[in-house]
């Protein structure tokens, strides 16, 4: 469903050249839930800006549903890091700014908004202005949103870092539950190992700059995944030990 | 009494509120008592050096001044110089402001047209726009509208750069977003580029209303038979200090009540606040 076919990224600021991605070459499948972990500032946001058709790759190219990506690409909803609620609306307006857009009647705006913001846990801020919100509230008003726009493709990238323990797994459960209802295919970008073994079927790790896919750990615990007791569980206990061992050799090759 | 006080103070301080209005705050009646003062002593020793110091033709004194005033309120001609002025003012601002924000927005959004027209709106904004009040008095006449139109050029160069600088200052992320959530071009305009420039149009709207004074008075001075420069002039070509002095005092009440004027609404608009942070 989405290919990226030996996409590279170079960035030339000013007179210096970053190579942000080199050489990745990956499939995702329909309904597939893909983590991507690696370390900060390696170009996976980068990875994501490009599925979203932001950016366009240097080389390669970007093949989502058989189609070249050659501009902004509405078939996905794009959650990105830095909060982009729209600062002159309340949460409720923002959460409900896809519909608008989409020509949906004040009424049912409301309506749909409502129960998007209950299932992020908001209700009771609809009327506040995204700068009397933490972070965190702004994020899940974000998840909102997305989950409003109702794309077939959900691009995440750090959705849940700002969160604390309980509302995460809160939301990792409705990420799963809403992905799994609408048959979303979900790509998530994330710093928490945890996170990536809970939800994802495959996790990437990157490396350093440039980005390229270091090594790939299917994940192969059974779904639904009940989000809180998956990680007591033997399965994943091993998948993660395994996991967190490549990593270490990943990182220790990275210091030579 | 003063503890709500102090809690308002760093709110206000935060928005745009007057650089005075914490002094005034910090010492109450006193420093409005001080200030009454301070304006008698003024008038006291001009009233006293008119004559004996200085020359009463070139000084004019307070008495004279308030005669002068008097006598034109009395007549009724003052009301009409003011409501000329006010008129010209407040329609150079509207004509100047909508225009300003038009242009702004659509050289914005337009990069094609931005760059085509450039040269020649930096030549304009380069002219000294009062330069332009004799081909007004050409083209519009001497009645109002030749000074209408010189308030007016004057107020829309100004909101024209704040707009268009609100608009090129528009967050790309916003706008990115927008788009995937599949915004039309229209959409993005309408939803996100223009209110999102709404606190730098706010700021040119709020500094060009002393430019629209400035216009509709330079416009009298030059050629006009009523209005605050016209009197202003016509008084200083018949050596009547004293009626210069009290028409700049009534210029100057004008400007001062105007500025209250755009604070109030300003205080109004909540959505200032908001995007303004």
């Amino acid at each position: 469903m989405i290919e990226l076919r030996r996409i590279s990224k170079t960035f030339h600021k000013h007179d210096e050249r970053v190579d942000a991605v080199r050489d990745i070459n990956l499939t995702i499948a329909q309904k597939e839930i893909i983590a991507v972990i690696g370390p900060s500032g390696c170009g996976k946001s980068t990875l994501l800006n490009m599925i979203a058709g932001l950016y366009m790759p240097t080389k390669g190219a970007v093949v989502y549903k058989g189609k070249h990506v050659t501009d902004v690409n509405t078939d996905v909803g794009y959650m990105t890091q830095k909060d982009n609620l729209l600062p002159w609306r309340t949460v409720q307006d923002n959460i409900a700014f896809p519909l608008e857009l989409a020509g949906v009647s004040r009424s049912e705006r409301i309506e749909r908004a409502a129960e998007a913001i209950k299932h992020v846990g908001l209700d009771g801020f609809e009327r506040r202005y995204p700068h009397e919100l933490s972070g965190g509230m702004r994020k899940r008003a974000c998840l909102a949103r997305m989950l409003l726009y109702g794309a077939e493709t959900a691009l995440l990238d750090e959705p849940f870092a700002a969160l604390d323990a309980q509302l995460k797994l809160a939301m990792h459960d409705l990420l799963l539950r809403l992905a799994a209802e609408a048959g979303q295919t979900v790509m998530l970008v994330t710093h928490d190992l945890m996170e990536a073994v809970t939800l994802a079927d495959r996790v990437f790790v990157c490396t350093r700059r440039p980005a390229t896919i270091a090594f790939e750990q299917r994940i192969g615990l059974a779904r639904p995944r009940d989000v809180l007791n998956v990680r007591f569980t033997n399965e994943f206990k091993h998948l993660y030990d395994a996991l967190w061992e490549r990593l270490r050799l990943e990182y220790q090759e990275d210091r030579v | 009494m003063t503890a709500p006080e102090a809690r308002t103070v760093p709110a206000e301080a935060a928005s745009d509120a007057p650089a005075a209005a914490p002094a005034r705050r910090e010492y109450g009646g006193f420093m409005l008592a001080c200030q009454v003062v301070l304006g008698v002593i003024i008038l006291l020793l001009w009233q006293g050096a008119s004559g004996r110091l200085i020359d009463d033709f070139f000084i004019s004194n307070p008495v004279d001044v308030a005669e002068r005033l008097y006598q034109w309120i009395a007549d009724g001609s003052l009301f009409l110089h003011i409501w000329a002025t006010v008129y010209e003012t407040l329609m150079g601002f509207i004509v100047g402001a909508v225009g300003g924000v038009i242009l702004g927005i659509w050289l914005g959004v337009s990069p094609f047209t931005n760059r085509l027209l450039n040269p020649y709106l930096n030549a304009l904004n380069a002219l000294p726009k009062v330069a332009l009040a004799p081909l007004f008095v050409l083209w519009f006449g001497l009645g109002i509208a030749s000074k209408i139109a010189l308030a007016a050029v004057l107020v829309l160069f100004l909101v024209f750069l704040n707009t268009y600088a609100g608009v090129r200052e528009v967050d790309q992320d916003l706008i990115d977003s927008a788009r995937l959530m599949r915004a039309t071009r229209a959409q993005l305009v309408a939803k996100v580029i223009i209110p999102s420039a709404m606190s730098w149009v706010f700021a040119g709207l709020k500094i060009s209303v002393p430019y629209a004074l400035i216009g509709a008075v330079l416009g009298e001075m030059i050629a006009a038979n009523r209005g605050l420069g016209y009197l202003v002039q016509f008084s200083g070509s018949q050596f009547d200090s004293a009626g210069v002095f009290a028409v700049l005092m009534v210029i100057a009440l004008l400007s001062v009540v105007l500025n209250f004027l755009v604070e109030l609404v300003q205080h109004r608009m909540q959505l200032w606040r908001i995007v303004g942070r």
